[in-house]
């Protein structure tokens, strides 16, 4: 705070020039606030003064402005603390967003709108079906861009609330809906919204699939039932084809539509599909894709080694994954050396995740690899898996705290662990020590054979 | 459905922006490249085989005139003219006396159609232009007269007349020339001059805008020493008491605007404090007034009696009074000549009278209790003490206990100010549109926000989202024994002052300047505000008055600093040593 002392520098103007200055330097105040307010996050000074002149008339940020964007911020703190009401009062306001004089902002609205008002009907209380139905529908025909988004989402409100065939006819709407030179974007959602409608169509046949196995073959009715699977097929493949050619990530179309091609025996196209998806660039990297494809190769009793190469690519993006045990098993049983290798690091891989901690069978199998490469005389390939871990690995999984809850827990789980802690660590560390002093009748004979195995095999010992 | 005999309709489709009409078996219009379907359906033309001829004859001319989209023709002028008109009703309505407007407002505006060469001079602008046109367009003047005489309201001689007496020849020279003619009906807006008067330019004409309607009602209260000030003017315009944002709203129906009108008219923003009082100085000067009625004493707009209104309006003590009319006294600011406006003195200023007087206050506060952080701290403990103690008595005045009140209230008051802002409806049911193209988009556009709005108020409980406040000259009302609304007013001082002598002085004798030093460079800045700089006891305090008057912090600031470099003349001007505040004497 200032203190109690003044000073005045010479010739301080009187009073009246003051107020004359007051008054010119307001207006200087305004101009340069109106560089500052456009809001629209450029950093070109010139370009924003231009957006800002070509919006405002050149003239300061209008309050009409000023007071719409603050009634927005009461919608979204109305929202975000559940006040349906409320949000509803705001809204009402907002909603003169749509004339205002700002094209810019004018044409961003309906969609703000749309965002906003359905979710506030989506949880309103006095809202119903109803109310929500005629809001979609007119803000579908506000301004041309918005009509297939909200016809889309309006469908998939539709289906939350189970009405399936409204759904449906909603999608159909908007599949015919054409604007003559629809841009780009237009075009993935109209094969968006026709992938959605064989989705539904996909549900359809599904349901007539059971239908069809709880029926006789020889009963009339299959013969119906099965023409009417067949036609729902056939739309529904010519449905689902547009998008999943489209780059991006597409799972339960991609899915359905390899499930039917199955079904009818077209292995090839779904083959084909799946390997597109899987493998060409453009598609953004999907874990699912992979699993998806090795799934089918799987039934299809396809090659080790085809497999393998699938699950390899698995392997690099999520090691962790459950696939990853059954990976294993492929590499150990595979002729090749460098698979084997790949195998344990594969084991060490999955044990890395905080998620796989007590995953029994991942311990079985690292235990009982382990010996076994040991027994190779493949000593170099777990010292060189072990480098980067005995640093962390003994806190994270080998501590005296987890050979107690794990003893506690599941005796044969700290079994697996303690022989495999053995035989990195040595008999002098602490799990391994904890679980070999426990005095139980029943695993008796297994942990002999454990520190059997340790004495005989672990890296640790300085005798080998 | 008929292609052929939709191609009369030309409009643009409301959703795709074609032209491509076709007709549905109903009658109506349907786009043919994305088969929206209007409201609009086409009127029977062929009426071969309907007998009643006359009816066509109707229907037909019905048709055209919408067609045309031809109301009155019109001037600019008369479009402030109205709002002029609407906004003298409305202030009347708010108790101001009926010369206001019959007299005062409309002498200004006369003086100011004179000036601006509209009206009432020999050569008014639109005339000049079209005379010959007009005068012998005979057949006008029997439309002049069915036409509903827009200012049979102003008491004095009506427009048109008054026009005429101005002619001692007694030749109808009409103030505004009417022609009907369709050709002169401007294409890019609804009144007849929307363009050129958009376009106008010349130098030393002050230009009627909506802001200035404003700064004119102004001037007339201010002539007619009203109890309104400036702020309480604004004030009343933001809630909507007196006409501003939709004034053209309410132009008889005849009235067609779009265009050049929009951007005449149509106003997004509320005035400001500043930009009023700025446009009030230079109008005055611009009309040539002369000096205005002297503010005396007795006046409501005298500082003395304002500061006993604020600080009933802020809850202090009546007693500040007192102090108050002391500094007043001692700065000179009471005098007549330093508060009665002439705009034709060299340096033409009016005195913001509700900014100086709450700024007088501040001052009084700041004599009172330092407002350091600390001593108004201090002595609302000696207060809170003697309160418990003497329960029976006057009670002393407690700055903690009404910081506690005002800042709950104020926060209330602030709150829901904002909440009513950002629920205001700035359109209304007449949309303005550029030109007849965007003329379906835009009534289309409304329309559904119409509908929207309709579909969102069942939502909403309570009818009625923002309750229509009386207006009035005090946003608070403070009783006695609500303890949340406490009223201070009656409350003592006698903890802050203290007896010396004969007179009282206040106990603290210490003092600090809002401003050190006046900025003389080129900034133009008399001083600046920078908040943080400040106690927290001065901020609130800033904040609280600005609140009320609605102008900006460091307005207020400025004009405290100003009343201090009067109080404390003696100081300012010869000192360079720096000296310890000394004590006031009462």
């Amino acid at each position: 705070m200032q203190a109690a002392r003044w000073g005045t520098p010479p010739g301080t103007p009187g009073m009246s020039d003051f107020s004359e200055e007051l008054v010119r330097s307001k207006t200087e105040d305004e101009q340069e606030e109106s560089c500052m307010f456009s809001g629209t996050g450029m950093s070109f000074p010139w370009l924003q003064k231009h957006i800002e002149t070509v919006a405002t008339g050149g003239k300061k940020e209008k309050d009409f402005a000023q007071t719409t964007s603050a009634c927005l911020s009461f919608i979204q703190e109305a929202l975000l603390k559940h006040q349906w009401q409320q949000a509803a009062e705001y809204m009402h306001s907002y909603f003169q967003i749509l004339e205002d004089s700002d094209s810019y902002k004018r044409q961003a609205a309906p969609e703000i709108i749309w965002k906003l008002g359905s979710e506030i009907l989506f949880y309103h209380p006095k809202s119903n079906m109803e109310t929500f139905n005629t809001f979609a529908d007119r803000m579908k025909n506000i301004g041309v861009m918005n009509y297939l988004k909200i016809s889309l989402q309006h469908a998939l409100y539709l289906l939350h609330h189970g009405m399936f065939e409204d759904a449906n006819r909603n999608l159909s709407h908007a599949e015919t809906w054409r604007y003559g030179e629809k841009s780009a974007s237009q075009e993935v959602l109209i094969n968006l919204i026709q992938a959605y409608k064989g989705l539904l169509q996909y549900y359809t046949w599904s349901k007539n699939k059971m239908e069809l196995s709880r029926l006789d073959k020889e009963d009339y009715a299959y013969n119906t039932a099965f023409q009417n699977m067949l036609s729902h097929s056939g739309k529904m493949s010519v449905n689902l084809c547009a998008l999943i050619q489209t780059p991006g990530v597409w799972d339960p179309f991609v899915k359905s539509y390899v499930e039917m091609m199955e079904f009818y025996g077209d292995r090839d196209e779904a083959r084909e599909v799946l390997n597109n998806y899987a493998y060409d660039e453009k598609f953004p990297s999907n874990p699912n894709a992979h699993i998806y494809l090795y799934n089918f190769l799987k039934r299809e009793k396809a090659p080790r080694e085809k497999l393998i190469s699938v699950l390899k690519i698995l392997y690099q993006i999520v090691p962790s994954h459950k696939l990853m045990l059954e990976f294993h098993r492929l590499l150990r049983k595979s002729e090749k050396e460098d698979h084997h290798k790949l195998a344990l690091e594969v084991l060490f891989g999955v044990l890395d995740f905080a998620g796989c901690t007590k995953n029994i069978t991942a311990w079985k199998y690292l235990a009982k690899y382990l010996r076994q490469t040991l027994m190779k005389n493949h000593l170099a390939w777990v010292q060189e898996e072990w480098n980067s871990r005995k640093n962390w690995w003994p806190g994270f999984h080998f501590s005296f705290f987890w050979a107690k809850t794990n003893w506690k827990e599941d005796k044969a789980l700290a079994c697996e662990k303690a022989l495999v802690a053995g035989l990195l660590l040595g008999k002098g560390c602490r799990y391994f020590r904890y679980i070999s002093k426990q005095d139980d009748q029943v695993i008796k004979k297994k942990i002999k054979q454990i520190k059997k195995s340790v004495k005989k095999y672990s890296i640790a010992n300085p005798g080998l | 459905m008929d292609l052929e005999e939709a191609k009369e309709f030309k409009e643009r489709c409301t959703q795709c922006a074609a032209v491509s009409w076709g007709l549905t078996d109903e009658g109506k219009y349907y786009c043919t490249s994305c088969h929206n379907v209007t409201e609009r359906s086409k009127e029977v033309i062929n009426t071969g085989d309907i007998p009643n001829t006359k009816i066509q004859a109707i229907n037909r001319g019905l048709k055209r005139k919408r067609k045309f989209e031809k109301g009155w023709d019109w001037y600019v002028c008369e479009g402030f003219q109205q709002i002029l008109y609407q906004q003298a009703e409305a202030l009347k309505t708010l108790g101001v006396g009926p010369e206001l407007k019959n007299e005062v407002l409309h002498n200004f505006w006369k003086r100011y159609l004179q000036k601006s060469k509209q009206a009432y001079c020999k050569n008014p602008v639109n005339t000049s232009k079209r005379k010959a046109m007009v005068l012998e367009d005979n057949p006008s003047h029997s439309d002049w007269d069915s036409e509903p005489d827009l200012l049979s309201d102003f008491s004095c001689p009506s427009f048109v007349e008054s026009g005429t007496d101005s002619k001692p020849d007694g030749h109808t020279q009409k103030p505004f020339p009417i022609s009907r003619t369709s050709q002169s009906a401007s294409i890019c807006s609804g009144s007849l001059d929307g363009v050129t008067y958009s376009l106008q330019k010349e130098k030393g004409i002050v230009k009627m805008t909506v802001p200035r309607t404003l700064a004119l009602c102004y001037l007339s209260l201010l002539w007619q020493r009203e109890t309104i000030t400036l702020s309480d003017l604004l004030r009343f315009v933001e809630e909507g008491h007196i006409p501003y944002i939709h004034a053209f709203q309410r132009f008889p129906e005849e009235m067609k605007l779009y265009g050049r009108d929009k951007g005449i008219f149509a106003i997004e923003s509320w005035p400001t404090y500043e930009d009023i009082y700025k446009k009030t100085i230079e109008i005055a000067k611009f009309l040539d007034l002369p000096r205005f009625p002297d503010i005396t004493e007795d006046c409501y707009l005298h500082p003395n009696i304002l500061c006993m209104k604020y600080l009933m309006e802020v809850n202090l003590p009546d007693e500040m009074n007192d102090l108050t009319c002391q500094v007043v006294k001692m700065t000179g600011i009471g005098e007549v000549d330093f508060l009665t406006f002439d705009p034709i003195a060299k340096m033409a200023k009016t005195v913001k009278y509700d900014v100086q007087a709450v700024a007088v206050i501040v001052v009084v506060l700041k004599l009172l209790f330092l407002l350091d952080d600390n001593l108004e701290w201090t002595l609302s403990n000696i207060a809170e003490k003697y309160n418990e103690k003497n329960k029976e008595d006057k009670p002393w005045f407690d700055f903690r206990k009404w910081y506690q009140v005002m800042k709950r209230s104020i926060d209330e008051k602030k709150q829901k100010w904002e909440e009513a802002r950002a629920k205001y409806l700035w359109k209304r049911e007449k949309p303005l549109y550029h030109s007849s193209i965007d003329k379906a988009v835009v009534y289309k556009r409304r329309e559904m926000v119409v509908n929207l709005q309709k579909q969102f108020s069942t939502l909403v409980d309570s009818v009625p989202t923002v309750e229509k406040k009386r207006p009035s000259s005090f946003q608070f009302n403070w009783t006695e024994g609500d303890s949340t609304r406490t009223c201070f007013h009656g409350h003592g001082l006698q903890g802050i002052l203290k007896k010396k002598g004969q007179s009282l002085t206040t106990k603290n004798s210490l003092y600090w300047l809002s401003t050190q030093k006046f900025c003389r460079s080129y900034c133009k800045h008399v001083t600046t505000y920078e908040e943080s700089n400040f106690s927290r006891s001065y901020q609130f305090i800033i904040n609280l008055f600005s609140f009320l008057l609605r102008i900006k912090t460091s307005s207020l600031h400025e004009e405290v600093s100003l009343i201090e470099k009067r109080l404390f003349k003696a100081k300012y001007s010869k000192t360079k040593k720096k000296s310890r505040s000394r004590k006031r004497r009462k």
